[in-house]
């Protein structure tokens, strides 16, 4: 039996069409459009002006506070505009545009770097070392790095988790990161596990992913208290909470942290990133992105600059296939619908999806037929049904009472919803007044 | 990029192919089994008595929605269908064909439509449409046509008790349990079908059948029909133990009085039944032990209708009590924080 998260769950179409295209690199964008808000937390503040001139790796904005990050040019080239653009969730948002130099070699040159295995830094070196480099959560939540590695006095850790779920469907660039970087993601891991005093790691990665399963698994064979755990494939198991108690049955605290069971989950693209940063210097500008969809011709895996144009990406792509009806940002589970192509890609964004016609628009809905479907699949123990009815109709202290808050908006509610009830829109609704109204 | 618009709208932008036409469409493919033993049980009269219930039930719908409430038509989505076929499963297959009609108006009309339609009754609509009749014509209600001699007529079959009603007149009369025992259908008989009772509640093996389709395709879970079944079996098994000769024993029960109908069809009614699986537990130990009560101790030989009807009614307290476990509520987390 292969381990899984104890409650609810669903089975969506894998629809993992890229998993065997290995990762490419995109062409260099002419223009990048860099926000300077690419995380949670506060947005990092503006160090350059129009006209200067950036090197590739550049900080460009630095960290406004504790729970911020550094953004660092992705391209060599010359700001030309600081400039408000949409990005994916439709608000505009300050960004910064640098026009790519179209002379400057080392935009264009494939960085050819050796495994670097050993390294020889305390902690705090450590930890300023991926504050400086801008690395966040690359996993989908763009939590600030350095701000889940500063552990408190008296917090006690034994495992560091690292996610290799990829559980979305479509997407691939974790697979494909762990399997041409396998090296690299465990040096990283013994970074991190020396930096945070931990002698047990563990590598969950679903059990579709045989491929990156077995080279880890070879790689860890050779390092003491490095394990790979293959998971059952199931829906939302990325997601922190479920992880942890797929891989050591413990369970985080309602409104707690991992730390409160005693772990630490990073992606392991995050780990790649921490690696790349500490053994060759190189801040976060590039990321894996995977650019999917059934119409695509060309669907693939990406090394993709930040900031570069979804435009650009669906161009390298072959361009929009005819009757193309929805672009996601992200998998089609928890993703963003985006209307606008000159959305850039950011920190956090690890796939493209486009959808064909038939596929992009919802069902009638209809009556609710009370199957309880919502209520069996929801993987926080919470009944959508009564927290959509509750936020329809304004009840938001009981909504609150029936814990709306700790919905992780997997969507697997309405996933399974047979009357394609608007179960999630209606609970994120509620979830942002009955946190404007706890913050009174 | 073509003409047609881009689509916004929010994740998830994926939908499982599983939808309220396809439930109601599993449901009715459960149902032929048992409609076909009934038919070769009752012959053409089990025909008429489904189709008019069926008929009637979309007729009233549709009438009743298009010109009293002015709302959408709703009779494609299939669950008015279920409810004239489940309707006509509850009903002798020898009742004249108005008072099905009558039957109809009452689940369709009374506890459907007045409750607002699909997904708002509080009552199982079938099962009101039956006691409606029940409390209303007492004498037609429980006069059934004994099995296969007479699957060819319609209106002069010869007419008996059923197996419990038989039971009970008995014990009435003071007789014991092996005298009554001669008198009734063997349990292998009652299996299969050959018995006296409802339309469709005759052969247990063919709603079974039709319940483990229902399981496989997980239109509903085992936690209802099977607590149902249980809790019936260990109480009336408790008194037979105690004494066979005053009472019947638990296969007479779980075989007879439409005791597999009511648990896998009727009392596991989505709209009806609650929504966790705690609350389907204690909803389904609630029928099993009322119908127990009023089989050995009530006025009606039968007693699964009345049983999961008030059951229903409790329905929205046990949703108010019975919640899943929130994740991150454990004992042990409670201590860490």
């Amino acid at each position: 039996m292969l381990k899984t998260f104890l409650k609810g769950g669903v089975h969506p179409p894998e629809n993992k069409l890229t998993s065997s295209k290995p990762i490419k690199r995109m062409s260099v964008p002419k223009v990048v459009y860099v926000p300077i808000s690419q995380h949670i937390g506060i947005p990092a503040e503006i160090v350059v002006n129009i006209k200067d001139k950036v090197e590739i790796g550049q900080v460009i904005a630095k960290s406004g506070g504790f729970v911020s990050s550094n953004i660092h040019s992705p391209v060599c080239g010359t700001v030309t505009k600081l400039d408000k653009i949409v990005d994916t969730k439709g608000y505009k948002k300050q960004c910064i545009v640098i026009r790519t130099d179209p002379k400057n070699a080392s935009n264009f040159e494939e960085p050819t770097l050796t495994l670097k295995k050993n390294f020889d830094l305390s902690s705090d070196e450590i930890l300023n070392k991926i504050n400086d480099s801008g690395i966040v959560g690359l996993g989908g939540a763009t939590f600030p790095s350095h701000v889940k590695l500063s552990i408190k006095e008296g917090v006690a850790i034994d495992h560091l988790i690292v996610n290799g779920v990829e559980c979305e469907p479509f997407l691939t660039a974790d697979h494909r990161l762990m399997l041409e970087k396998a090296e690299e993601i465990i040096v990283g891991i013994k970074i991190l596990m020396s930096a945070l005093h931990v002698d047990k790691a563990i590598i969950g990665i679903e059990n579709n992913k045989r491929d990156a399963i077995e080279v880890l698994k070879e790689l860890a064979r050779n390092e003491t208290g490095i394990k790979v755990a293959s998971l059952e494939v199931k829906y939302p198991q990325g997601s922190e909470k479920q992880l942890i108690q797929a891989l050591l049955n413990r369970e985080v605290p309602k409104n707690g942290l991992p730390l409160d069971v005693g772990v630490i989950v990073h992606n392991v693209g995050t780990i790649f990133a921490i690696y790349q940063a500490i053994q060759h210097n190189i801040p976060l500008t590039e990321r894996v992105v995977t650019v999917t969809g059934k119409n695509l011709k060309n669907a693939s895996n990406y090394w993709v600059k930040i900031g570069t144009p979804i435009k650009d990406l669906v161009n390298e792509v072959g361009g929009l296939p005819e009757g193309t009806r929805k672009i996601v940002n992200g998998g089609p589970m928890m993703g963003q619908a985006i209307k606008n192509l000159d959305v850039p890609v950011t920190k956090g964004t690890s796939g493209i999806l486009v959808i064909p016609e038939g596929e992009a628009s919802r069902g009638e809905v209809k009556n609710c037929i009370r199957c309880s479907d919502c209520v069996t699949v929801c993987p926080m123990g919470l009944e959508p049904h009564l927290l959509m009815n509750l936020s329809e109709k304004g009840l938001y202290d009981r909504a609150n009472d029936e814990d709306i808050l700790t919905c992780i908006e997997c969507g697997s509610c309405s996933y399974v919803c047979p009357s394609n009830r608007p179960l999630l829109d209606y609970i994120r609704f509620g979830k942002s007044i009955v946190k404007q109204l706890n913050t009174v | 990029m073509d003409t047609q618009p881009i689509i916004v709208s929010a994740s998830p932008h994926v939908h499982s192919d599983r939808t309220s036409k396809r439930i109601m469409y599993d449901v009715l493919f459960a149902l032929v089994p048992a409609f076909l033993v009934s038919l070769y049980v009752f012959g053409i009269s089990a025909f008429i008595v489904t189709a008019v219930a069926i008929v009637s039930c979309l007729v009233f719908e549709y009438v009743i929605q298009k010109y009293l409430l002015k709302t959408n038509i709703t009779i494609g989505d299939g669950s008015a269908l279920i409810t004239g076929i489940l309707l006509a499963f509850n009903l002798p297959s020898n009742l004249p064909i108005w008072m099905v009609i009558v039957g109809s108006l009452a689940a369709i009309g009374i506890a459907k439509l007045s409750f607002g339609g699909l997904g708002y009754n509080i009552f199982n609509p079938a099962l009101v449409g039956r006691v409606f009749l029940l409390i209303s014509f007492p004498v037609q209600m429980t006069l059934w046509p004994t099995a296969i001699e007479n699957n060819t007529s319609f209106v002069d079959a010869i007419t008996g008790a059923t197996s419990l009603g038989a039971i009970k007149e008995g014990l009435m009369a003071g007789e014991t349990m092996t005298e009554i025992g001669t008198r009734i259908p063997s349990t292998m008989n009652m299996l299969f079908g050959f018995t006296g009772g409802s339309l469709g509640e005759i052969s247990g093996l063919a709603l079974l059948l039709g319940g483990i389709y229902l399981l496989a395709r997980k239109v509903i879970t085992w936690h209802i029909p099977i607590t149902v079944l249980v809790t019936m079996g260990i109480m009336t098994g408790i008194f037979w133990v105690i004494d066979p000769e005053q009472y019947a024993n638990p296969m007479i029960h779980i075989l007879s009085g439409g005791a597999i109908l009511g648990a896998f069809y009727m009392a596991t009614d989505l709209v009806t039944s609650p929504m966790t699986k705690k609350g389907m537990v204690i909803f389904a130990i609630g029928i099993g032990v009322i119908t127990v009560v009023i089989r050995l101790f009530g006025a009606y030989p039968e007693g699964i209708s009345f049983a999961i009807l008030i059951m229903n009614a409790f329905v929205p307290l046990i949703d108010k009590y019975f919640k899943p476990r929130r994740f991150g509520t454990k004992i042990k987390a409670k201590i860490l924080q």
